[in-house]
């Protein structure tokens, strides 16, 4: 396949209420494969996927936040974050994940992956986009 | 144009089976290619020949089916997504040990691959669900 096309996976599900957060995830892994230009949004609920020391042992349900991690391994380094919903629901990048990726091209320095975007930069990068996948 | 679709949610609990269908069928009556349909989550569950819905209702499975074989539709159902909800095919319920499989004519099970390769190749992907 010759073409590369731009890809956003959007979350709007919070990790645990619903299995679309654990398999949206899973597409991200897998479609990371094709060597797309890929980044992901957090928006609304979605935004709890990324906050930082999930417990699920009482729940019995599997954590799988330690994936996000995996991401920049992936070259899955760019996810954006929607400013207004973490500050609608209390929430400032400091309850986030540290989550990082090695810039090949500038001695693999470690540079954050998540970046935090207001709703209307937000909106702009949707409109970049040529395949938008919602979970 | 080259469209694929999704489908997220299973059938009867959602909307979302219904409405991709009708767009399909739509789009094709209007003379556009349908590439492929893909079914992730519990949209999985349009893929069971298992479905007996009430005679006075639509059988959504057979529908799927029946569009699928007259205009000879890619109709593919996640494997992952499938194996946690018990969709199989006669490879898959052998490779897990099962006593049966249950897919419906028409579909197949196939990686998620299928997905990314059908956003790909597509002039649009259409997503349906909640």
């Amino acid at each position: 396949m010759s073409q590369t096309r731009k890809f956003m996976y959007i979350n709007r599900h919070a990790p645990y209420g619903t299995v679309y957060a654990l398999e949206g995830l899973e597409v991200v892994l897998i479609g990371a494969a094709f060597e797309q230009d890929v980044c992901m949004a957090f928006i609304g609920d979605g935004v709890f996927q990324l906050k930082q020391g999930q417990d699920t042992t009482d729940s019995g349900m599997k954590n799988f936040s330690p994936a996000y991690r995996a991401l920049g391994d992936y070259e899955v380094n760019r996810l954006y974050v929607e400013r207004e919903s973490l500050e609608e629901r209390g929430l400032t990048e400091a309850d986030l994940m540290p989550l990082t990726w090695e810039d090949e091209e500038d001695d693999w320095a470690e540079k954050p992956s998540i970046q935090l975007v207001s709703r209307a930069q937000l909106s702009g990068l949707l409109e970049e986009q040529d395949v938008i996948f919602n979970f | 144009m080259k469209f694929s679709v999704m489908v997220n949610e299973g059938p009867y609990t959602h909307q979302a089976s219904d409405t991709a269908y009708h767009f399909i069928r739509a789009a094709l009556d209007a003379g556009h290619e349908i590439f492929r349909v893909f079914f992730y989550h519990d949209g999985v569950n349009n893929g069971t020949r298992m479905t007996t819905p009430p005679q006075d209702d639509r059988h959504i499975v057979n529908r799927w089916s029946e569009l699928g074989e007259a205009h000879d539709l890619d109709l593919v159902v996640c494997v992952a997504a499938a194996q946690r909800r018990g969709i199989a095919d006669a490879d898959e319920a052998k490779r897990n040990g099962k006593d049966g499989d249950n897919i419906a004519p028409g579909f197949r099970i196939s990686g998620l691959g299928q997905l990314i390769e059908a956003g790909i190749q597509s002039d649009r992907l259409l997503v349906f669900g909640d």
